[in-house]
């Protein structure tokens, strides 16, 4: 029996609206059962939120979690706590595991290990592709059937254009979900930073944004003609923009996504070479950073994640070009996302749609919205307090995030899933 | 101000009042170098560690010549045939070396910024002898030297560096420093050849050599590696000497004192004519290497000075 309680004198963030709200959630059997606004007066168990924002929960899309093959970065427990501690209520997993998720076989172990471990909920992806290799299309009938949310190949492009129309053709008659990684591979190989000043002074292999241009109007040529539902995992760059625009005024049923590192960080972090830095794609320009911003207010790109990419000390003590890519953010995205609003460059309201509403309708989540009937998955922040980023007293198990050291303001106090407290700050 | 830090990574690192300081060491050791008595022995018991990850003749031997004019033990360790082959990391190597309580390690690297993180990890001073495409400061200063000696300043000269920027760590170099040093550059190359954003370092950009060697004092040619002469960067070994190798005629439109450099090994009838690497009137491309030497002492004098004295003030 689920515990019922109302969660009151909270600053309520629905991100269907323009603007926040007083009031309270009444919560029964683990959904929201009544939102009251204002101060109601109820004879139930009530948590004073102290006039806290009390928002839907964050649902991160493309989280690593290194099971199976390596367990030792991140398992199911350990992500599940880091999202808890950051206020991410909902996972959808990346398949470029160790082997990766391709058949209803390795599917199925997900799903038990996943039951026993994670505190927050947890949709897996399974690859478009066997072993991501670009070859063969998996069994996508099975898949779906085994609970795969959505189809992907991770950052492995798919360059034999007749495997890929083929595989979205497919997917399309499904009416699956494939969510496609767009950076040109011929330019981007090698490449551990953006071409420009910075790499040059640098000395840094480099690639040109046009890699991203290309690989996104590759890939909107095809889904207009499959029709195939697609989203972009991640744009970083403002060349890619106007493509995006174009295919949304034309009905391409497709939707976009960035990194909060894309956001919130610029190519000169990298400074002497901190591997902490080291994404996929690589960081970008100051312009390029502010065009993201921009484009996520404006709603051209819909859907922020923490592209959550554990990696050991040992991947990360490298010369640049040697070391791996990929950063933590499960627990640093709410506090790296809230300075956008500190700067003012975006609303909360519409920074929350980014973060829960858009993601989940885009993968058909009923969670991600402050309606009655939802589940009761909620993160309860104090978008002011301050405090610094400590790498070690992060939950997960590797600790490689590039915001070590760094000031933020807004930090998680409870987080709930399915109105259970899975974590309180 | 003289130069005193722990390490020499990059000539990004350093001013206009060091480079100087560092010049001017370095002139008095070409002194010491052409007389009969070479010995000095003011560092006997320094030691210092040549590490050597990528190929290197000419700038290991400088470094050990230097070193053991200095009267340091020098002991050079051909990494490429070493643990790194068993699966060492550059840290553990870096490590293992540290705890042999060496003074200086000269490196050198094929990643960009590999000799930044090691010198983080050590104890000792750090000489970046090239890492990958990002510096070589070493070069730069002896460059600088022979310019100096050469035309009487290291200010307010035209200066064109020639051929394949894009991979060069000498290029980068030397960009950085002539351009604190307030020199007029001229970058001379393919377009495939050139990094991206590379104007905004202060430099002119030509494809034309006739346009960019117009009226300069100083010729730089730089190596074109032979893994790029396959169609990928440029079409043919030919090509490229045509249109970009220094020849009389290219050279006509310099200066007509203009001096020709190169960091050598020089690829003749590639990005140079033989006969201009040997005109005695024109090149001084031997004195380069002579100048390797001295200023070389100067850097290694530098960094053990600059440690004694921390030594000496924590003692006090």
């Amino acid at each position: 029996m689920k515990s019922n309680f109302l969660l009151t004198n909270a600053t309520l963030i629905d991100p269907k609206l323009e603007d926040t709200y007083i009031g309270a959630l009444e919560i029964r059997n683990g959904v929201i059962f009544k939102i009251h606004k204002g101060y109601p007066n109820i004879k139930i168990k009530t948590i004073d939120c102290g006039g806290k924002y009390l928002a839907p929960g964050i649902i991160d899309i493309g989280v690593k979690i290194c099971e199976p093959g390596e367990r030792h970065k991140e398992s199911f427990k350990s992500a599940g706590q880091a999202a808890a501690a950051g206020g991410v209520t909902t996972m959808i997993t990346r398949p470029d595991t160790l082997p990766p998720i391709d058949s209803p076989e390795i599917l199925s172990f997900m799903h038990q290990r996943r039951s026993d471990a994670s505190l927050v909920n947890i949709f897996p992806m399974a690859t478009l592709t066997k072993n991501r290799e670009g070859r063969e299309m998996v069994e996508m009938g099975f898949l779906l059937d085994s609970g795969a949310i959505a189809f992907s190949d991770g950052d492995l492009v798919i360059t034999d254009l007749k495997i890929l129309t083929r595989a979205l053709t497919y997917a399309k008659s499904l009416d699956a979900l494939v969510v496609g990684h767009i950076q040109e591979p011929t330019l981007s190989q090698g490449a551990t930073s953006t071409s420009g000043k910075f790499a040059s002074l640098r000395g840094l292999p480099s690639v040109s944004v046009i890699a991203e241009k290309i690989g996104l109007e590759r890939d909107l040529s095809i889904i207009e003609m499959t029709g195939t539902k697609y989203h972009i995992d991640q744009i970083s760059s403002e060349v890619s923009l106007p493509a995006l625009v174009r295919a949304k005024t034309r009905n391409i049923d497709v939707t976009a996504g960035v990194s909060i590192h894309h956001l919130t960080l610029n190519e000169l972090d990298i400074g002497d070479y901190k591997t902490f830095f080291k994404v996929k794609p690589p960081l970008r320009s100051e312009q390029d950073r502010v065009s993201m911003v921009e484009a996520v207010s404006g709603g051209i790109i819909d859907i922020i994640s923490s592209m959550h990419t554990p990696q050991d000390e040992e991947s990360k003590r490298l010369p640049f070009e040697e070391a791996a890519s990929g950063a933590v953010a499960l627990e640093t995205l709410l506090p790296a996302a809230l300075r956008l609003y500190h700067s003012k460059s975006i609303t909360i309201n519409k920074l929350w749609a980014a973060l829960t509403l858009n993601p989940a309708k885009r993968f058909g989540l009923t969670s991600g919205r402050l309606e009655e009937g939802c589940p009761a998955d909620l993160v309860l922040f104090d978008p002011e307090l301050p405090f610094i980023i400590d790498r070690e007293t992060l939950k997960s198990k590797s600790k490689n995030t590039p915001f070590d050291g760094h000031r933020m303001q807004g930090r998680v106090l409870k987080t709930f899933v399915a109105g259970e407290e899975v974590y309180s700050g | 101000m003289p130069f005193c830090s722990k390490h020499l990574l990059g000539i990004e690192y350093l001013s206009d009042l060091e480079i100087t300081s560092l010049l001017d060491e370095a002139d008095r050791y070409v002194a010491l170098n052409r007389s009969d008595a070479k010995h000095s022995k003011i560092f006997t018991g320094v030691t210092q560690i040549n590490m050597f990850f990528e190929n290197s003749t000419r700038t290991q031997a400088s470094f050990e010549i230097a070193g053991k004019r200095l009267g340091a033990d020098v002991m050079n360790m051909a990494m490429q045939a070493s643990s790194i082959k068993k699966g060492e990391t550059l840290i553990d190597t870096a490590l293992t070396l540290n705890a042999m309580n060496p003074d200086l390690l000269v490196v050198r690297h094929p990643h960009s910024g590999a000799v930044n993180l090691l010198a983080e990890k050590v104890n000792c001073s750090v000489i970046n002898a090239g890492d990958g495409a990002h510096e070589h400061p070493t070069q730069a200063l002896l460059d600088a030297l022979t310019i100096r000696r050469a035309k009487g300043r290291l200010h307010r000269l035209s200066i064109a560096i020639c051929g394949d920027i894009n991979h060069s760590r000498v290029a980068r170099s030397n960009i950085l420093l002539l351009g604190k040093m307030g020199n007029r550059i001229r970058l001379i190359g393919p377009s495939t050849l050139m990094p991206k954003g590379i104007e905004d370092f202060g430099v002119e950009v030509f494809e034309n050599p006739k346009d960019g060697l117009k009226d300069v004092d100083v010729v730089m040619m730089l190596r074109l590696q032979k893994e790029r002469m396959d169609g990928g960067f440029i079409p043919s070994e030919r090509e490229y000497y045509h249109r970009f190798g220094l020849d009389h005629e290219k050279l006509s439109f310099a200066k007509k004192d203009a001096i020709i450099m190169h960091p050598g090994p020089m690829n003749r009838g590639v990005e140079i004519d033989g006969t201009l690497a040997d005109d005695i009137n024109r090149s001084v491309i031997q004195e380069q290497v002579e100048m390797g030497v001295a200023v070389r002492m100067a850097i290694i004098e530098s960094l053990i000075k600059s440690q004694q004295t921390k030594i000496i003030k924590v003692l006090k």
